[in-house]
């Protein structure tokens, strides 16, 4: 189903389907808004590379200092923004992300923070896509409406909700598409043919396969096994496909760039901010310098991997 | 509000109970979610799965368990007769075994080969190590370090039994970072792996196959009941931590409009010092560990740390029916503090020569006022649903005596 879906007018597809009518306002700046995800894309195509995509928790390890990143990461040769909402219970991520999660919380990181962060992003990159990456709590307690229409104007393009899985797409997805927000699924080993079509019916933007059954930076699957999973994907679907989990090194972010759309780092890039950080948890001088050359070395792997 | 006919519908296909319960999991867990779910529904129709359960729970659990009159407690409150449901008298100690029972049935009817769970004060980590022992499965236990410090006796316990204990060491390191690690597990080594969850929480099946093999309580006090007494209790008394031994006493009686019910959550310190583990007193609805319940959560909604002396009641959230039952008013939610419940403690333990463990002594604290004010036929029944062996160190602490 979804692969008739063109991607870039999802949310008037799934309107469709549902019989639900968009106004002419939303319709009008939702496809300027889901436009950058698509946009961005169409550019790695033409331009004949994979991308990458980059994750950093907000207000990881502070506000000033998250926003200094983020601001930073575009230029370091981040193609697509994967901003995690922080949360106190992320089950499904690893030690990493977790820590990063809550070094951000106690610097007094909330859900108005992280749109707000996104919202002064805007004002130096129109272009650059950025996704929030989290669980639902949060969000729920915010108000799902109300977070769809202040993420929306903030500049978020969107939506991975690691706990909702599609037998809970009335919560959020749908009231997302038919925001303009993309909601990007995750796939994983254990997603069978015969559930594919559930996983992807209402995905958008593009599919995250997670390559590994297990929590992010915990190990990593091998380049056979990942380029028969993006073929199966694409058997499903003509989204782009980007990969991660256990993805750690320049090297191995080139050869997942070489077999599917973009390759996504978060729990290396995450401990590299760990690394410059002091005993207190505060911020060595160094800290978006050195963390955003690290991000050029996985760019420039990506880069050259099908030079 | 929907007017019912029935309190025991629930869940619908979704595993909703109401707006409460669901599915809110990884992507990784769904495949195996509904494997579990399909597994469950036709366990729990085969007279050969029965049977089965039927024989360990007698000849292994112990049940039925007595249903018995607390003369010297009936005569110190002067009021209703009140009954103890003997769940601490099961092998293990507490209620846990019953479910524990069911669920490795179901494990091995699957062909899984691990099991993991996680525990909060140890009561559900041995009930679990046991069954793996006897079905000869590999068991590993998450534990947070707090728990695992001031439950010494049960870790021992859990080590003797075979399994291994991995101390958790994330966020307040108690139930709830014992469950992220053991849902982490689960993601991880999900194709052998069978996660016996504890309580009547978590994503849809387990919120519903737990309540069911714990309603064997029930149904036994039914039977029990009528005949010690010709007729229904009029009471029904239980403490909740995660819910499911009230759910268990409760469930069998939701549809009989004279039993009146009442859970007793853990107050802590006291609800107005923001110290307590009462998430339906002090909580709001929320999504955690898989389903929509009411959960202790900051404004951000953020998970916030659950108190209270008993840890099996320390748990930030609560079984997404309790929510529901809550909401639509068949079921009184109250609580009891810490201090009432050691007191209850005391007094059970010198007045029935029955050492309860802190969980029911919750239960205990609210029947002490409860009693008094009912009449001498008001028949009572609270769930003493696990012994105190476990808790005797917490205790002499509280009470500052040195063992």
């Amino acid at each position: 189903m979804s692969a008739a879906i063109d991607h870039g007018d999802t949310a008037a597809a799934v309107a469709a389907q549902s019989g639900q009518a968009l106004s002419g306002q939303a319709h009008s700046s939702r496809a300027a808004d889901s436009g950058r995800l698509a946009a961005r894309f169409e550019t790695l195509k033409r331009e004949g590379r994979g991308g990458l995509v980059t994750f950093v928790s907000a207000g990881d390890p502070d506000y000033a200092t998250s926003l200094k990143l983020v601001q930073g990461l575009p230029g370091a040769g981040a193609d697509v923004i994967e901003l995690g909402m922080p949360f106190t219970d992320p089950m499904a991520d690893g030690p990493s992300i977790q820590a990063s999660s809550l070094r951000a919380l106690k610097a007094g990181m909330t859900l108005r923070g992280t749109l707000r962060l996104v919202e002064e992003f805007r004002l130096t990159d129109a272009e650059t896509p950025i996704i929030l990456m989290g669980y639902y709590n949060p969000i729920y307690a915010y108000g799902v409406e109300r977070f769809l229409t202040d993420a929306r104007a903030a500049g978020v393009d969107g939506l991975i909700v690691v706990d909702l899985p599609p037998e809970e797409d009335v919560e959020l997805c749908l009231p997302a598409l038919a925001s303009g927000v993309n909601f990007i699924r995750l796939a994983t080993p254990t997603t069978d043919d015969r559930r594919l079509p559930t996983v992807l019916a209402n995905t958008s933007g593009f599919i995250y396969y997670v390559s590994i059954a297990g929590i992010t930076g915990a190990g990593a699957a091998t380049d056979e096994a990942i380029s028969a999973a993006v073929e199966r994907l694409r058997r499903h679907t003509d989204l782009p496909v980007a990969v991660g989990f256990g993805i750690t090194t320049p090297a191995a972010a080139a050869s997942v760039a070489r077999l599917a759309d973009a390759a996504v780092v978060g729990s290396a890039i995450v401990n590299r901010i760990a690394a410059n950080l002091d005993e207190n948890g505060s911020p060595a001088p160094g800290l978006v310098d050195d963390v955003l050359a690290f991000v050029r070395t996985l760019s420039d792997g990506v880069r050259a991997a099908r030079g | 509000m929907q007017r019912l006919n029935t309190y025991r519908s629930g869940p619908d296909e979704h595993g909703h109970f109401g707006i409460y319960g669901g599915r809110f999991v990884a992507e990784t867990l769904m495949p195996l979610i509904l494997e579990v779910e399909q597994a469950y529904n036709a366990a729990k129709v085969d007279p050969a799965f029965k049977a089965e359960l039927r024989h360990y729970l007698t000849h292994y659990v112990g049940r039925p368990s007595p249903l018995y009159l607390a003369e010297r407690l009936t005569a110190r409150f002067g009021g209703a007769k009140v009954y103890f449901k003997r769940d601490e008298l099961n092998h293990t100690g507490a209620h846990k075994i019953n479910n524990c029972m069911g669920q490795i049935l179901l494990a091995k009817r699957m062909g899984k080969r691990r099991i993991i769970a996680e525990t909060g004060a140890g009561q559900h980590g041995v009930a679990t190590a046991t069954v793996c022992a006897l079905f000869d499965l590999p068991c590993t236990i998450y534990m947070g370090e707090t728990d695992i410090e001031r439950q010494k006796p049960n870790v021992f316990r859990m080590k003797l039994l075979g399994a291994e204990v991995k101390p958790v060491s994330s966020g307040s390191r108690t139930l709830k970072d014992a469950m992220n690690e053991a849902l982490r597990d689960w993601v991880t080594n999900v194709e052998d792996t069978f996660y016996i969850i504890g309580t009547v929480a978590g994503p849809h099946p387990y919120p519903a196959m737990v309540r069911d093999f714990q309603s064997v309580i029930g149904e036994e006090v039914r039977e029990q009941m009528i005949a010690a007494e010709g007729r229904l209790p009029d009471s029904l008394v239980a403490c909740i931590g995660g819910g499911s031994n009230a759910m268990g006493l409760f469930y069998p009686f939701l549809d009989e409009p004279t039993v009146r019910m009442v859970a007793v959550e853990a107050a802590g310190h006291g609800i107005e010092t923001g110290a307590h583990a009462a998430s339906l007193t002090g909580g709001r609805p929320g999504v955690l560990h898989g389903n929509r319940t009411y959960l202790l959560q900051s404004e951000d909604g953020q998970i916030t740390e659950g108190h209270s002396i008993s840890a099996g009641l320390d748990y930030p959230g609560i079984g997404p029916e309790h929510s529901w039952l809550h909401d639509v008013g068949r079921v009184e939610y109250i609580s009891a503090t810490d201090n009432e419940a050691l007191d209850a403690f005391q007094m059970c333990s010198r007045l029935e020569g029955i050492i309860p463990a802190l969980e029911p002594s919750h239960a205990l604290a609210a029947v002490t006022k409860l009693a008094p004010t009912l009449p001498k036929d008001h028949l009572l029944v609270m769930n003493l649903c696990g012994r105190g062996d476990k808790d005797i160190f917490t205790v002499a602490d509280a009470l500052g005596v040195k063992i």
